[in-house]
């Protein structure tokens, strides 16, 4: 059940981001849902649904938007497994962690989209592209992190319940 | 409570670590494989193509239905306004017109002088609207809802209007992934309309957020360049089709060697509000194409 609530998390905020907010844009800037998804289901979940959804997110990425297949796939794998190390510490109801985290999560991804895709071929504005770049993606990010936290939070909690129940009854 | 029967009810499950460790391992072969070899797109296209493109397609025209439609009531104020301007204009335009009427044969008869031809009309093409773009900050590559059954091949040309686009960098059945000329670190062969030299016309997301991107390497000795001339595709292009609008110039500063120019150039095309374009189905020959 997880895996299923997992994959179709990751599979609509593909599509709602390459379609839905790449219209409606603000600046230019496209807020990073799968990121957020992954990292989410990372210390919801646990390393290891975190790193397969990363992967498959990434992967997604790769197939349709990018120049290497594996890059995008490699990236969200590790955001998502670095994510699940942290469910220990994270207890319930917790709000402040969980969004340090996505932010967290969005600052080390743009660094090394920019390091690894720019700053090797050569880009050194490093201003210009934390101003234009990483930095509104960030915030955008939290906004939209603020709104799809608590959702996802509360599908997962269900799943749970829900699962609880069916395995205490057949039990 | 025998072992036996405990055991069958635990799952064996990897240890996290090791499925890690597994994946980037999958991750780096899929790398190399993609850097060195074709293998991989097209089966991974194939799958794109019939589990997202459809929705895509869906969402894309059901949100920009609705981005109309709160433009429209936000504007349907400002429009009985600006129609009494507009009125105004009208009249003054009407006097325009005629003068303007007269240019029109002017330019019929310059354009036969240059043998400009409009060349691009011999070309083959297909219309296609695009459906979902990068979903990054960082490059401008989108999909568009044409692919191989359309008969769109990698390396097809992509213009909208009256100029350049960019080109096709992979195809699927039903859909195709296009890079712009705008994205950083694309380098277009170009040069001028009229007096042929060539240049080298390079994307830049930094400059372009003013509209204008880079050219340089411009052999322009007799200092015939000015700000304004066209910038077609170059007929030395192993890529792109000979004669396809990209830009006018901008600025122009001469280099440190004093040999060649560089500067800027403003795209004709307005890739911030692209919903169609065209693709040219012939694709450039060049000894260097597969």
């Amino acid at each position: 059940m997880r895996i299923i609530a997992s994959g179709v998390f990751c599979i609509v905020s593909f599509i709602l981001q390459s379609t839905l907010f790449s219209q409606f844009n603000i600046g230019g800037i496209v807020p990073n849902l799968l990121l957020i998804v992954t990292a989410t289901i990372g210390f919801i979940i646990g390393r290891k649904y975190g790193m397969v959804t990363g992967f498959v997110a990434g992967l997604l990425t790769d197939i349709f938007f990018g120049s290497v297949i594996g890059f995008y796939a490699l990236m969200y794998m590790y955001i998502g497994y670095l994510n699940g190390t942290f469910k220990k510490i994270l207890y319930p109801g917790d709000f402040k962690l969980p969004l340090l985290l996505i932010v967290g999560s969005d600052v080390i991804y743009s660094h090394a989209v920019y390091f690894f895709m720019f700053f090797i071929q050569g880009q050194f504005h490093y201003a210009f592209y934390l101003k234009k770049v990483i930095l509104p993606e960030v915030v955008y990010t939290t906004v939209i992190a603020c709104i799809l936290y608590p959702i996802m939070k509360f599908f997962f909690n269900k799943i749970d319940k829900w699962e609880q129940k069916v395995t205490g009854e057949s039990v | 409570m025998s072992p036996l029967v405990k055991r069958k009810k635990e799952r064996y499950s990897l240890p996290t670590k090791y499925i890690l460790l597994i994946l980037t391992l999958i991750c780096v072969i899929l790398m190399i494989l993609s850097f060195t070899t074709n293998i991989l797109s097209a089966p991974l296209n194939f799958i794109g193509g019939y589990s997202i493109v459809p929705f895509q397609k869906g969402l894309t025209s059901a949100s920009s239905y609705f981005v109309n439609r709160t433009a429209n009531l936000k504007k349907m104020e400002e429009l009985t306004e600006e129609n009494e301007k507009l009125r105004a204009q009208v009249d003054e335009l009407l006097s325009d017109n005629t003068n303007l009427q007269q240019d029109k044969y002017e330019l019929a008869q310059l354009r036969e002088l240059f043998d400009l031809n409009s060349e691009y009309e011999e070309y083959d093409k297909v219309g296609a609207h695009i459906i979902a773009s990068d979903p990054g900050n960082w490059y401008s590559s989108f999909v568009i809802d044409k692919g191989a059954k359309d008969g769109i091949q990698v390396d097809c040309n992509v213009i909208a209007g009256s100029g350049l686009v960019g080109r096709v960098t992979s195809v699927g059945p039903n859909y195709s992934k296009v890079i712009s000329i705008i994205s950083d670190n694309v380098n277009t062969s170009a040069m001028m309309l009229a007096s042929e030299d060539n240049l080298i016309v390079t994307g830049n997301l930094e400059t372009m957020k003013n509209g204008v991107i880079e050219y340089s390497q411009l052999a322009d000795s007799d200092e015939k360049v000015g700000v304004g001339d066209k910038v077609v595709t170059s007929n030395i292009s192993d890529k792109y089709l000979p004669g396809i609008l990209i830009g006018y110039i901008d600025t122009i500063n001469t280099d440190s060697n004093n040999l060649t120019k560089s500067g800027t150039l403003i795209p004709v095309v307005d890739f911030k509000h692209l919903e169609e374009v065209l693709v040219i189905k012939q694709v450039k020959l060049s000894p260097y194409s597969e």
